[in-house]
This record gives structure tokens, C-alpha cells and sequence, in this order.
């Protein structure tokens, strides 16, 4: 198989949802029949397991195929509900500084040969166990809320990987950076209580990959342990499942910025329907 | 309803959106951050043939005058300032 992408999934901002979007992508990508292992990149604070619902099945983590304790298939953990999606879970027990470069490098090339997407889930911050994440990327996904810590937090993000990521460093051609605006809720940005997509675009100045909007359905998908995109019903589920067909390059128009329209009867409910419509 | 309400915001203003103000202090945060960062790259390099300039002309030792130039650069209302402050030994004035 050919050279697999490495794409991290990282924000600055802890809370906006990284993992989340990390867990939907590589399921979304893997339904499209790609070979798609997804990393957790958190150690000391695993998490991505929990949101996949594979948290009884890790036996061996990253750091251990690091040190050598394990080998990469033995901790790879093949996911029930997607045929060609793994996952490699963070260590519980280590601290950051666990992972070196090196190591990094051993383990991501020794699954470039097998994979068609290499999904790193970053960890919040901007320290050692961000750099590590975003260091081998091929493509970043920013996931940002329209928020103005999460917004700047973005930006130190994009600063980080112009110039201190591999291919920065090796004056290769950048990162391509794209933006995924998360939790957004159209309404609150109608009334003028929230940065809007526009705003967002045009102060971090990155192309748009797709706008996720607040959803009930995302607390529900990880009280299950199921990513979000396997509820096709839910308006984040069809969201990302939007995302990552832009990201193959597909061509598809943004939904979910609008309010959406109600008919007379629900106009009837709308203050009741209003907090509860996504 | 949205006529009342053009009417209403016809003779009362709405305040200014919250979120106009968000962008605009993202806005300006953002673009002195970005100067910061993209100047990382260069003011050592300044400094460092400054120093060299400097000591071609004066008499000074380079490691002590290295401590004496202090380079900034700063960004206002789309203008920048550089900064130039240089402190020079009492004995760099004898000849050469």
C-alpha cells in the first residue's frame, strides 16, 4: 500500500472537540473504505478510547510500542463497528515526555506502509505532547469553537505548525491547514452573540473545511462510546460525514449555518424547541 | 414581528453585537501576536549585525556590547516602530 497521509487533528484550546472530531473522522474515513488508524497522542490522559467504546480492549498503548514493550500490531485495536479502522490508544500511566521523536517516527512509519490515513489526535496546550502530534503532519484539521479563546489559541496553533513542524523545518512544502468550526449555533450568531463563520475565516485566515453545529447528538455518542458520524440521523453526524467527503475532495455545499425554518406548528413550540433544535 | 422590531431598532439602536466586539479584539490581539512571532526569526540576526557595525566603528568588546543593544520591534494602528537602544561603554570613544 502506498504512503499514508498523516493528518492531526489539533485546537491549542482544550474542550473543543478534538477528540470528538478525531474519533468521527477516521470512522468517516474508513467508511469510505480507507485504511484509517486513528492515535491518541493525550498520554497521561487517555481518552479516545472512551469515545471509540474500546476502553476494555487496550491491552498494550503507543508508549509501550515505543519503548519496545509491544509491538505495533499487538496494541493496534481494531474497531467492531468500521472494517478498516484501528486504534492506538494513549498511555494511562506515563507523563508527556514519554514519547521522542524518534519513537514517533519509528512507529508512524512503520504504519505509513500499512495505511491510508494516519489520524493523530492531538492534545490540548501547545508543549511537547502537541508539537509530537502535529510534528510528522501532512494536513491539520483546527478545530475551533466561534469563541475568542479557542480563536487565538487556534492561531498559536498555526504558528506552531509554520514553523516547527517537519516539514517547516525541513522546508518542505507547509502543512495544509483547514479549519473546522465546532459547536456553532446559528441562531446565537443571528442575534449577535457569536462569531460567525465569516469572522472566524477571516481572522484566521485558513480555507474552511466544514462547520459542526452544537448537538445534543455528541454527548449521547460518547455516553455510548459510539463516534458521532455513526448517527446518520443527527445534524453533527451528517456534518461530519460532509467534512470529511471535502476532505477527500469532494465538493459539497456547507448546511447546518442557517436557523432553520419551522412550520406553523412548530413555531408554537419554539421557545420549547429553541435550546433543544439541534 | 420583524417590522415591530424594525421599528423598535429605529428610534433604539440595538447596542453594539457582542460578538462584533469579539472580533474586533481577536482582530488586534491576533495581529500583534503574529508580529511577534514572524519577528522571532530576524531581530537576533539584527541584533547580531548591529553589533558588528558597531564595533567596527567603536571601541568596544562584542560580548559586552551584545548586552547593551536592546531591539524592538512594535506595531500600532498599521505603522511599526523599531526600536533601536544602544548603550555605549565609556572607554568605546578612545581611538581605535
Amino acid at each position: 500500500m502506498a504512503d499514508a497521509e498523516i493528518v492531526v487533528i489539533t485546537s491549542g484550546k482544550g474542550g473543543v472537540g478534538k477528540t470528538t472530531t478525531s474519533a468521527a473522522f477516521a470512522t468517516g474515513l474508513a467508511m469510505r473504505g480507507l485504511k484509517t488508524v486513528v492515535i491518541d497522542f493525550d498520554v497521561g490522559l487517555r481518552n479516545l478510547d472512551l469515545i471509540m467504546g474500546c476502553e476494555r480492549r487496550v491491552v498494550y498503548d503507543f508508549v509501550n510500542v515505543i519503548n519496545e514493550e509491544a509491538n505495533i500490531h499487538q496494541a493496534m485495536i481494531k474497531d467492531k463497528r468500521a472494517d478498516n479502522l484501528y486504534i492506538l490508544p494513549a498511555s494511562q500511566t506515563r507523563d508527556k515526555d514519554a514519547l521522542s521523536k524518534e519513537g514517533v517516527e519509528r512507529v508512524i512509519n512503520q504504519l505509513k506502509e500499512e495505511f491510508d490515513y494516519i489520524v493523530c489526535d492531538s492534545p490540548a496546550g501547545i508543549e511537547t505532547g502537541a508539537q509530537m502530534a502535529l510534528y510528522f503532519a501532512d494536513k491539520a484539521i483546527i478545530v475551533t469553537n466561534p469563541e475568542v479563546s479557542s480563536v487565538r489559541d487556534s492561531d498559536r496553533i498555526l504558528g506552531i505548525l509554520s514553523s516547527k513542524s517537519k516539514r517547516a523545518e525541513e522546508n518542505l512544502e507547509p502543512v495544509k491547514e483547514m479549519l473546522l468550526l465546532t459547536r456553532y449555533e446559528p441562531y446565537r450568531v443571528e442575534r449577535g452573540d457569536m462569531l460567525s463563520v465569516q469572522d472566524v475565516e477571516e481572522i484566521l485566515s485558513i480555507p474552511l473545511l466544514g462547520v459542526i453545529p452544537e448537538s445534543k447528538a455528541v454527548l449521547r455518542a460518547s455516553n455510548a462510546g459510539s463516534p458521532v458520524i455513526l448517527d446518520e440521523q443527527s445534524d453533527a453526524g451528517q456534518a461530519y460525514h460532509d467534512a470529511v467527503s471535502r476532505f477527500l475532495g469532494e465538493d459539497k455545499p456547507h448546511r447546518f449555518l442557517e436557523i432553520e425554518k419551522k412550520g406553523i406548528l412548530q413555531r408554537l413550540f419554539k421557545s420549547k424547541e429553541r435550546e433543544g433544535a439541534y | 414581528m420583524s417590522f415591530l422590531r424594525s421599528i423598535k431598532d429605529r428610534f433604539c439602536p440595538p447596542a453594539r453585537s457582542t460578538a462584533t466586539t469579539a472580533k474586533e479584539r481577536l482582530q488586534i490581539v491576533i495581529s500583534n501576536e503574529r508580529l511577534k512571532r514572524d519577528q522571532i526569526d530576524f531581530l537576533p540576526n539584527l541584533q547580531m549585525d548591529l553589533v558588528n557595525v558597531i564595533a567596527k566603528y567603536f571601541n568596544v568588546d562584542l560580548d559586552q556590547i551584545k548586552e547593551q543593544i536592546k531591539v524592538d520591534l512594535e506595531s500600532n494602528n498599521g505603522q511599526s516602530v523599531l526600536e533601536l537602544n544602544i548603550t555605549l561603554p565609556d572607554a568605546s570613544l578612545d581611538e581605535l
